[in-house]
């Protein structure tokens, strides 16, 4: 079975955000004043071919984060594995 | 003695370590394919600068694991020295022989510039040739050179004595001006325990000719050859 | 067939050719050369090549009228970059090529992309990058759109050129409204090779193998040259997808993959694939070789589904070249592809019918003769009048303009004005240090990497580099800015101590189909082969960007000269700072009342206007050669060309690079007449040198025999820059009559610390 998974890769909140900062003067610049924070992160997105199970798809995008799309230091992850034959949320 | 600068694809500061090594301490070095897992004949590995792997998704974070550095983490068990200038001590910190990651720049701007390095520990095998609170003058040339780790690393470098070199003034005082992208601490390079790998963002390789605007990065690199001599 | 494809009635009747920038009668040329109508693919070709960004039909016949050869020039234009001859069996190729167009759209990427188009032209001269320049011009630094452009463009030039690991090491910053809307965007490549391995591009030998070496293609810039040759309009935004996105990394594997094969001597033949990709590298080659190419599009490897053949031809994805191999060798060469994990792949073929023929699934998609498409493209001759402002101009007279009383704030207004404030801010994103070799750094005169001697005795020899280009002087008077364009670049190199060689450049003007316009390019070109021709300075390649306008208002025209300079040891290098106290400070050249085209008369009156200042191209070459015969005989401790700005800027910028201890300067000079010419005229051939007492005299000798004008005007000083004005008639700064014998009074009195503070400050102030 194929599935997708969709990855946010952030900051830890105690780490400082400096890009997160400017883009937050940007934004209050811009007039958007109810802006309280902003902090930047990345988005992957990972299609994975043959899979016995949702479950199987997620643990091994569990490790993919653990042992290299996210540095431990400073980053934390979260993730959502769903069906790509028709995008129902199959796991997380 | 002789020295090995390891070459991933996209490196691009191996050159100047090559160089460095072989025309300003006259000593005898190789380029070091990353996937060469036998680094048997070498007594001191430098992982050089560059952006291995475009430095995509983060600086060091693929080039880590390359075939060589497996060689490279058996060498450093085995007591062998390991320096990684730049984004090459960027790849120690993302393969944990080091402590901490790196960050972008507080200035979120990529800096080329010379800066005052402040000699914080004299005992290990890359500052024993120097005294204790001398300032040197050394180049730096990045954009994600920011230096963070949690509280408790922080504190186990500090209290090991395990940091190198700190960011200083032209007479040797830490001052957040004279920090150029933010490090805690000031914190330009560090070591691990046992003192054979260290780790810096400032490029000494870069100081060892007068004509380049300093020399002063000899006095790291010889004191690598004075380590390797005495034993 | 694609369905969706117009077929060939279908383009006779639309008469599509219009939309992709090819004129009637050009249309009406290519089908009667071909005997037929050209299909959908073969007319995407035509709009390519025959653009004026590839085919430059508007200004070739001028262009040719330039000095181009001379006996250190090893390849001159024609090629993908020129060659000049720098001793030791060592030659440098180099080009300097624009990406206005794109930049305005997107600034990163139309900035990196740039940068990797010219760094690929260099490594298909079999020369190894060495370093980069980026001559930039933006609008008012004042302007938030403008900001954001110019930290676009120079992130973006960041971003690429220390990825590569090829310094930056030189360029400039102009400031000027007329390119508010056009920002200029060049970038000049520089290669160090040995003459015996120089390669050209060339598709020789029948039956030997054409092959695609880089990144994948996709949809990516498709018709970008045809956007670099038309103005910006308000519907430019949609423009976005002609702006390619560069990936730094696959070209540096691109610059190691390369180097190593084309030192197997299996590569016969290599370019790159900018404009127009596929197009373009195949025409191109097969022509200069007169041979022919046959290539299967299916064999191309894409990164997108269902691409037509006219969209694979006419794709710009970046980081690709075209090689062509000795038959039989292919495995070799893919062996070293593989080790650097470049995908490459052989997609057709040398022939010898002169026809490029393009294949896609089995059937033909496009045959069309190669020199047709690439050489054969028409030559015009424009219509050129010389424009109303120019008369008008001309007849400027600086009497209406009042000579300050405020010396002294006239002359900080002038060094704290963006053209002139310092520009450490652009230059310390650049890596310019990576290899190690770049022994006079960003904010000199002229930049100098040095060539290793590869552990042999002796002295090493430097390169100097410089760009430059004064696009107000030319558009006050285009035959004096040209001349004076090239004169500045040569007079910057030998105020480093070297040696002028050979030039490149990138002219970036407007619509050269209003006559104004043109008459300012055949000014200008005028003006550049009076200047090379005089000073020995050939030109060995460059670039046309027609159409930087918008709205109805181009660009003031601005030639960019690239310049290369040898100096044969780099322990001589001439560097603008003050040395020690107490030496002597000589101005060579003359100083004339001339404010036409001043930054002075810009910034404190506000006045652009005037004829720029006098050129006199022997003059300038006396300097030149005074210059470089005192450094070699060890006469001069400092010097420093005097341009933008005048004397007064010259001399602070010289304390401001000085040694410590040395950072003043004690300065009385004679005249009569408004001390504003004086200090702010831009007279040209002109240097602020430095010499210890004891080699004045042998210095001064020097000057008499080549009649180059000198006159001491003071002594180094320790923290202060003081310049006192004595003379019976001097006018300004309430010193008038002062008399031959009356006692000078200072004009500018400060402490050069504070003053080169606020000369620092200017640039990080207005993009913080």
């Amino acid at each position: 079975m194929n599935y997708k998974a969709r990855i946010t890769v952030s900051l830890k909140k105690s780490v400082v955000d400096p890009q997160g900062t400017v883009v937050k003067s940007a934004l209050l610049t811009m007039g958007f004043g109810n802006v309280a924070g902003v902090r930047i992160g990345k988005h992957m997105e990972i299609d994975l071919a043959d899979c016995e199970s949702a479950a199987e798809a997620a643990r091994m995008v569990d490790e993919m984060c653990r042992k290299l799309l996210a540095n431990p230091v400073i980053e934390e992850y979260e993730f959502e594995v769903v069906d790509a034959s028709n995008g129902e949320a199959a796991g997380q | 003695m002789r020295f090995g600068v390891v070459v991933f694809p996209g490196s691009n500061c191996e050159d100047d370590a090559y160089y460095a090594i072989r025309d300003g301490l006259s000593q005898p070095v190789d380029y070091v394919w990353h996937e060469n897992r036998d680094i048997s004949a070498y007594d001191c590995i430098i992982l050089p600068g560059g952006f291995p792997h475009g430095d995509y998704l983060r600086a060091g974070a693929i080039a880590r694991f390359s075939p060589v550095m497996g060689a490279v983490r058996e060498f450093a068990a085995r007591g062998g020295l390991v320096l990684g200038i730049c984004n090459g001590f960027q790849v120690l910190l993302e393969s944990g022989l080091l402590p901490g990651a790196t960050l972008k720049n507080d200035s979120l701007q990529f800096r080329c510039m010379y800066v005052h390095l402040r000699v914080e520990n004299t005992r290990s095998p890359f500052t024993m040739g120097l005294a204790p609170g001398q300032v040197m003058r050394i180049p730096i040339a990045h954009g994600e050179g920011n230096y963070y780790a949690d509280e408790e690393t922080i504190r186990e470098l500090e209290d090991g004595g395990r940091v190198l070199f700190r960011y200083c003034d032209s007479e040797g005082k830490i001052t957040a001006e004279a920090n150029p992208n933010g490090s805690l601490g000031n914190i330009a390079g560090i070591c691990n325990e046992r003192g054979n790998v260290a780790g810096m963002m400032p490029h000494p390789e870069r100081a060892y000719q007068a004509v380049l605007g300093s020399s002063d990065g000899l006095g790291i690199l010889n004191s690598i050859v004075s380590f390797l001599g005495g034993r | 067939m694609h369905a969706s494809e117009p077929t060939v009635e279908m383009i006779i009747e639309g008469k599509l050719w219009r939309e992709m920038g090819l004129k009637d009668s050009e249309f009406e040329m290519i089908a009667s050369s071909l005997g037929r109508s050209p299909n959908w693919t073969e007319l995407g070709m035509f709009a390519v090549l025959w653009s004026e960004h590839c085919a430059y039909k508007h200004s070739r016949k001028l262009l040719k009228t330039l000095p181009t050869r001379g006996e250190r020039v090893l390849v001159g234009p024609g090629e993908n970059a020129g060659v000049v001859d720098i001793g030791d069996g060592l030659g440098v190729a180099f080009k300097l090529e624009s990406h206005n167009h794109p930049s305005a759209v997107e600034p990163y990427q139309g900035a990196a992309t740039g940068a990797g188009g010219i760094v690929r032209d260099v490594l298909a001269m079999g020369a190894r990058p060495i370093a980069l320049l980026d001559p930039l011009r933006f609008g008012e630094p004042t302007n938030p759109r403008v900001k954001y452009l110019f930290g676009g463009v120079v992130a973006g030039l960041a971003g690429y050129g220390n990825c590569i690991g090829v310094p930056t090491v030189g360029g400039e910053v102009v400031f000027d409204d007329c390119y508010a809307d056009n920002p200029l965007c060049n970038a000049m490549c520089v290669g160090l090779i040995r003459k015996e391995d120089i390669k050209r591009g060339v598709a020789a030998g029948v039956g030997n193998s054409v092959m695609l070496v880089g990144h994948s293609t996709g949809r990516d810039g498709i018709h970008g040259a045809t956007f670099a040759s038309e103005g910006l309009s308000d519907d430019t935004e949609d423009k976005r997808p002609n702006v390619q996105a560069g990936d730094p990394f696959v070209e540096k594997l691109l610059i190691e993959a390369c180097l190593e094969m084309m030192a197997t001597g299996s590569v016969v033949g290599i370019q790159d694939m900018g404009a127009a990709g596929i197009t373009s590298s195949c025409a191109e080659t097969a022509a200069r070789a007169g041979t022919g190419i046959e290539i299967d599009l299916s064999l191309v490897p894409l990164r997108e589904a269902g691409m037509t053949p006219y969209e694979i031809m006419l794709s710009e994805s970046q980081e690709r070249m075209l090689v062509i191999l000795e038959k039989g060798r292919e495995e070799e060469v893919s062996a070293i592809c593989r080790k650097w994990g470049l995908p490459c792949v052989v997609i057709g073929r040398v022939t010898d019918d002169g026809l490029f023929r393009v294949r896609h699934g089995g059937r033909v998609a496009a045959e069309v003769p190669a020199a047709l498409l690439a050489q054969n493209a028409p030559l015009y001759d424009p219509a050129w009048a010389e424009p109303d402002y120019f008369r008008k101009v001309s007849s400027f007279d600086a009497s209406g303009i009042p000579v300050p009383e405020d010396v002294q704030g006239a002359f900080e207004a002038v060094l704290t004005s963006p053209n002139i404030a310092c520009k450490r801010w652009v230059y310390r994103q650049y890596d310019h240090m990576v290899q190690t070799n770049t022994v006079m750094p960003p904010g000199a005169d002229a930049a100098v990497v040095r060539v290793r001697n590869d552990g042999k005795c002796g002295p090493e020899k430097g390169i100097a580099l410089k760009t430059d280009g004064n696009g107000r002087y030319c558009y006050l008077d285009p035959v004096r800015g040209g001349a004076i364009a090239v004169a500045e670049t040569a007079r910057n190199v030998a105020c480093a101590g070297a040696r002028p060689l050979a030039i490149t450049n990138c002219l970036n003007f407007g619509n050269p189909e209003k006559p104004e316009v043109f008459w300012q390019f055949k000014g200008v070109i005028e003006g550049m082969r009076n200047a090379c021709e005089t000073l020995g300075t050939p030109v060995t390649g460059g670039n046309v960007s027609f159409y930087n306008e918008s709205r109805d208002r181009a660009i003031y025209p601005t030639p960019i000269i690239g310049i290369v300079g040898v100096i044969d040891d780099i322990s001589k290098i001439l560097t603008q700072g003050f040395k020690s106290e107490g030496d002597h400070v000589i101005v060579l050249g003359d100083t004339l009342d001339e404010l036409g085209g001043s930054e002075y008369l810009k910034v404190v009156h506000g006045v652009v206007s005037g004829r720029p200042p006098a050129i006199d191209l022997d003059r300038e070459k006396a300097l030149i050669e005074t210059l470089l015969e005192a450094n070699a005989a060890g006469l001069l401790q400092s010097a420093h060309d005097v341009s933008e700005g005048g004397l007064a800027v010259a001399l602070a910028e010289c304390c401001f690079d000085a040694r410590p201890g040395a950072r003043g300067a004690d300065i009385l000079l004679r005249w009569d007449g408004r001390i504003d010419s004086l200090l702010f005229s831009e007279s040209q051939s002109r240097a602020v040198v430095t010499v210890k007492p004891s080699a004045e005299g042998e210095f001064l000798e020097i000057c008499e025999a080549r009649r180059v004008p000198c006159s001491i005007i003071g002594r180094v000083a320790r923290s202060r820059l003081r310049v006192s004005v004595q003379g019976i008639n001097a006018q300004g700064a309430g010193i008038q009559g002062t008399g031959a014998q009356g006692s000078a009074r200072p004009v500018i009195d400060c402490d050069a610390t504070e003053l080169e503070k606020s000369w620092r400050e200017v640039i990080p102030c207005l993009m913080s």
